[in-house]
């Protein structure tokens, strides 16, 4: 097994305030991999760093040996990290299809004049994307709602959308930010089930900051905990479940 | 899905004579003396504003930044093609310096479009109004006090070479453009910026390039316009691109729906032509013009409007099925 993402002695500052210090990962291909730690540990801080929106103070990010340092979050996107967001971002305007197919922005090269000029690379383009696009939504129970207004879609399949949409671009790695926020029971489990179906049928790694300790423990193989911005303890999930300082953290002495 | 793509066949060669054949009955009711010179001044005023309200959208409605300097281009536009065929190629036929000039005001609006926007749209928020709204008065007071382009007393003897047909065609072809480029994957990727630029990054969309692309195109067919409105004028001010000029282009975007093609065609040809059958009433003129204006905006957003649309929409497409 190769390593896919490897992150050394990362840290940021924010003014005065050390969101996050000397955080190490190292995240191999196929893996499931979880995040945890308290409200203001510094996980989102953490995501925000591997996807190019904040720049690390120190520290040095590295997707397949190539390094991520300063650049910028498209470029990022590009190379093969997509992600989705605590707070759902949808372009809810847009129909669910056109949500999808901005995500596959960069698997096709038609330049801008052979769009303007409708040449049959275009049209070669934009029906693969019409069928990856489709096919996507497929694999989330999503292409009935192919063409309504993405903002009109359930909570539960906006996240699904959400989903579909990073990996739209063709990630080697798969940040997922809460997936489970504000789902039921019955959902959080079969959110579990997609997410393993997709690591599995597309052949990528995940790694998933939850609050949700039933997901968590239940899907991911390996699984760092995170306080005050710095990494409490590092394991497999039955570990983590009996190491004292996680224990602390969470409920206190 | 073949038959889907025989009714897109179909449709664009339907598109296709309606465009001929609006052309071609103008023409004939201009050679019958039906439509006269004023009537086709402001038809051709129309065609310009069709060209500027479009062009305005691409940024305004589907990049979703607002810009408050689109009379400023046009004037770099306008000054920089009347410049060229009065003076760079004079001496060049009408039908090869009339183009090119055109072209050359366009290319020289969107060196500016990229001056301005390079900076400026790396930013957020609404650092852009502010910025091409300076823009606009910049230009203006520079045109004010360039004496080889006549200042204050404005440019004049420029060969009037615009006619219905340039305007026209341009005005279709940037319509085309524009549509095309919006259903292309780099028109998504501009509409993208507009519903959540932190997204569209995270998708993998360069957002600063397609925000300056979306911003310079808009630059250009700015530019074009005024280059149209320069050789239909003959002489043109400073004082025809303030402020206003800017303001009454982006009310016409507003009134045919942000990001609405159609809505901002069908706008500008109304607007063109409400101010001139106001002549009549000259005194309340600027007054009425205000209260259909805001009539029309309230109008459009009432749902029981909407309603009898819906309506008219259901009837036509019911006729259309018992044929």
């Amino acid at each position: 097994m190769s390593t896919v993402l490897e992150v050394k002695d990362l840290g940021i500052n924010f003014g005065g305030l050390r969101a996050v210090d000397d955080f190490n990962l190292e995240i191999e291909e196929n893996q499931l991999y979880g995040l945890i730690g308290p409200n203001g540990a510094g996980k989102t801080t953490i995501f925000n760093l591997l996807t190019g929106v904040y720049v690390p103070t120190d520290g040095v990010i590295k997707l397949n040996g190539v390094k991520l340092n300063r650049k910028v979050p498209s470029a990022i996107a590009k190379l093969g990290i997509a992600r989705t967001f605590q707070n759902i971002r949808l372009f809810s305007d847009l129909s669910v299809i056109e949500n999808v197919k901005i995500g596959m922005h960069n698997q096709v090269r038609y330049s801008l004049f052979q769009g303007i000029l409708r040449t049959p690379a275009f049209h070669h383009d934009e029906d693969f994307i019409e069928k990856e696009s489709m096919k996507l939504l497929e694999v989330f129970k999503l292409h009935s709602y192919a063409h309504i207004k993405a903002s009109n879609l359930p909570y539960g399949k906006q996240r699904e959308l959400e989903i579909a949409r990073a990996l739209a671009t063709n990630p080697k790695l798969l940040l997922l930010d809460e997936p489970a926020a504000g789902m039921n029971p019955q959902e959080t489990k079969e959110l579990m089930e997609t997410i393993k179906h997709v690591r599995d049928q597309f052949k990528i790694s995940i790694l998933l900051i939850e609050h949700d300790m039933k997901l968590v423990m239940g899907i991911c193989e390996k699984i760092t905990v995170l306080n005050y911005g710095t990494v409490l303890a590092s394991g497999t999930p039955s570990e983590i479940q009996n190491n004292k300082q996680v224990i602390k953290a969470y409920l206190g002495e | 899905m073949k038959k889907l793509k025989e009714n897109k066949k179909l449709l664009i060669l339907a598109t296709l004579l309606g465009i001929i054949g609006v052309f071609a009955i103008i023409t004939v009711l201009t050679q019958q003396g039906i439509i006269n010179r004023y009537y086709s001044g402001i038809l051709l005023s129309t065609c310009i504003n069709i060209i500027l309200v479009v062009s305005l959208n691409l940024t305004t409605g589907f990049l979703g930044q607002l810009t408050l300097g689109h009379a400023g281009f046009m004037a770099v536009g306008a000054y920089a093609s009347a410049y060229c065929t009065k003076v760079v190629f004079a001496s060049l036929p009408a039908i090869v310096s009339f183009p090119l000039a055109l072209l050359v005001g366009g290319l020289l609006a969107l060196v500016f479009g990229v001056i301005i926007g390079v900076p400026t749209l790396r930013l957020r928020g609404d650092y852009l109004a502010i910025i091409t709204l300076a823009f606009g008065e910049v230009i203006r007071t520079i045109l004010l006090n360039l004496s080889f382009v006549g200042g204050a007393k404005g440019y004049s003897g420029i060969p009037r070479y615009s006619n219905f047909m340039w305007a026209y065609f341009l005005a279709v072809a940037t319509v085309i453009i524009i549509v095309m480029l919006i259903k292309s994957r780099h028109g998504r990727a501009i509409i993208s910026v507009r519903e959540d630029e932190i997204a569209a990054e995270a998708s993998g969309i360069n957002t600063s390039y397609y925000k300056i692309l979306a911003f310079i195109f808009a630059a250009f067919f700015a530019g074009v316009a005024g280059g149209l409105y320069a050789h239909y004028m003959g002489i043109i001010e400073p004082k025809a691109f303030t402020f206003n000029k800017s303001i009454e282009i982006l009310v016409m975007v507003v009134l045919g729906g942000m990001g609405n093609i159609k809505g901002a065609i069908v706008s500008a040809i109304v607007l063109t032509i409400l101010p001139e059958l106001l002549r009549s009433v000259s005194s309340y003129r600027t007054m009425i013009y205000a209260l259909v204006l805001i009539i029309m905006m309230l109008a459009k957003n009432s749902p029981a409007f909407k309603e009898i649309i819906r309506k008219i929409k259901n009837k036509i497409i019911k006729k259309e099925a018992q044929e």
